[in-house]
């Protein structure tokens, strides 16, 4: 291993230091998993009759495929919606207000500053909270069979990720360069052209890695659908437990699928921050990785594999 | 000045009889705001420490031990943070018969529920402090380290005075952005059925649709006055002690 901020390069003593911490570390680990192992056997979770019908096709068919289904509907639904009204929304706050007291610059500011409150409230309330309220709603107006949850639970998703893409968005155009936006205006452009032709596609471009990674966010998130009764991955799976009590073997077979998928997706944003790097074309470093939803204050999310 | 959780709350409200009131009266709504409340602090402790000791590993020089940090953080922050809740309760209770209440104690239901949404908020946000605390790291340039040990600090003075300083300060956003997060997903303990604030929000659905609307603008408010002072705080303690390079 080479020298970094943390370690300088080692030399024979600490290699030998690293080699013992490596051995006592690693039986600590192991006996540490042989714990769990050991009681998770001694309660029978290990029995072969809990795992067995995930050997059958009928339980993938008829519980966790169209589970799986349910939570790529809701998400990629989820995506497209808040990919269109985040772009909206960074739209309307990226518009420049002219000075002084015009009806029109009057306006401008009005629109500028709802959109700014909308961005920062949606932002600051869960997302459970707004599926619960949607959910609610319908039910109460005699909606919340049929399609309701599949609405509530993309609704809730779009409320908040179209405001979070907004932001990413926003901090991309921050930093593209001042020239630029002059460079539109100067050519003739209007406003809002320079921002729809201009700042916009360089702004996504550069953010890609982190629109990529919101993706995650929102798969993830289609999870609180369980509590509005939507039938996603959770929901559809665990009525498949109740004759044999496997809920541990369940669990586990999910959380594989989620963490696979979502592996996936971050390697697939750090491969395309690579892409973008050679192409000179990224908008500085990824930010800092290290937040759970998405970038709730600074905008601009990392997959974390990024730095 | 909090009610303690379990007591019926007056509220000077509660005599007139109005949408709020009745909220206020009849859902319990201080007690569910002080379980949230209560849910953070307790959920933070404990991501912090898992957290912290998540990230050494991470970035110790030992391949095994950082194979053990890499493998902790990739597990649990693709997991959705619903499955990890559901699994406190439904494999770790009830399979596994871990409970983390005196079983005798008439409230054993709402506590043991509370303490088991708590290990699984703490195991999921401890990744999330890991990477924070490891971006904090990240943004100290190699630089830095190269001159402390040029000029001849030892490895603990080097951390002392150089690194960890710094390090501190770049993980100030990040953890400020996470504790944000943090106090919005305690929402997900409604899952197991812990009565905070979205429990509330999801009973009045259930009970009471009239009331609905003002549920959803006094809950919703509450998580605004409790997220914004965080983010407020966190952008001024970031420009205050973010390092100039």
């Amino acid at each position: 291993m080479s020298a970094s901020v943390l370690f300088d390069a080692p030399g024979p003593k600490a290699r030998r230091r690293y080699a013992i911490l490596g051995v006592v570390g690693g039986v600590i680990f192991a006996l540490l998993m042989a714990l769990v192992i050991w009681k998770l056997a001694d309660k029978g979770q290990f029995a072969g009759y809990k795992w067995k019908p995930f050997a059958e096709w009928s339980t993938w068919d008829n519980y966790i495929l169209p589970g799986l289904w349910g939570t790529v509907e809701a998400a990629i639904l989820a995506i497209v919606i808040s990919v269109v009204f985040g772009a909206v929304l960074a739209m309307l706050r990226l518009i420049a207000v002219p000075k002084g007291n015009s009806p029109t610059a009057v306006a401008l500011r009005a629109v500028t500053w709802v959109t700014t409150a909308w961005v920062e409230i949606t932002r600051a309330i869960p997302v459970l909270l707004m599926m619960l309220f949607i959910f609610g709603w319908l039910t109460a107006h005699g909606q919340g069979s049929g399609n309701g949850p599949l609405i509530a639970t993309v609704a809730g998703l779009v409320f908040y990720n179209s405001s979070v893409i907004c932001e990413v968005i926003r901090s991309g155009v921050d930093q593209l360069p001042k020239g630029q936006s002059e460079a539109g205006r100067s050519i003739g452009l209007r406003e809002g052209q320079t921002v729809r032709l201009i700042l916009l596609p360089q702004a996504v471009t550069a953010m890609l890695p982190s629109l990529i990674s919101q993706v995650i966010v929102i798969l993830k998130d289609t999870a609180l659908g369980y509590n509005v009764l939507y039938g996603e991955l959770l929901y559809r799976s665990k009525p498949a437990t109740s004759l044999n009590g496997n809920i541990f073997a369940m669990l586990i077979v999910i959380a594989a699928i989620y963490i696979l998928l979502n592996y996936a997706i971050s390697k697939l944003a750090t491969w395309v921050e690579h892409r973008l790097q050679a192409r000179g074309r990224t908008a500085g470093p990824a930010a800092p990785p290290g937040d759970p939803a998405g970038p709730t204050n600074a905008p601009g999310v990392a997959t974390g594999e990024a730095a | 000045m909090w009610p303690p959780p379990g007591t019926a709350v007056i509220s000077p409200l509660t005599d007139r009889k109005g949408p709020v009131s009745s909220l206020f009266s009849d859902y319990q709504i201080w007690t569910a705001l002080w379980t949230t409340i209560k849910l953070t602090i307790f959920s933070a402790i404990g991501s912090l420490i898992v957290g912290t000791i998540v990230a050494t590993l991470r970035l110790s020089p030992v391949g095994i031990l950082r194979f053990v940090g890499t493998s902790y953080v990739n597990i649990f922050r693709n997991t959705p943070l619903t499955l990890i809740i559901l699994s406190c309760s439904f494999v770790l209770y009830i399979q596994l018969g871990i409970s983390l209440a005196d079983s005798s104690d008439p409230a054993f239901a709402d506590i043991n529920g509370f303490r088991l949404a708590v290990v699984g908020m703490t195991v999921y946000h401890a990744t999330y402090v890991c990477e924070a605390l490891r971006s904090g790291f990240n943004t100290i340039p190699l630089g830095q380290a190269e001159a402390a040990r040029s000029i001849g600090l030892t490895f603990s003075q080097t951390m002392r005075e150089v690194i960890l300083p710094q390090a501190f300060r770049g993980a100030v956003v990040p953890l400020g952005n996470t504790l944000i997060a943090l106090t919005k997903n305690t929402t997900v303990a409604v899952t197991i059925s812990v009565m905070e604030l979205s429990a509330v929000l999801k009973t009045v659905t259930e009970r009471d649709p009239g009331l609905l609307n003002m549920a959803f603008l006094v809950v919703g408010a509450f998580f605004v006055i409790l997220t914004l002072p965080m983010g407020v705080a966190t952008g001024w303690l970031g420009k205050r002690l973010s390092v100039k390079r």
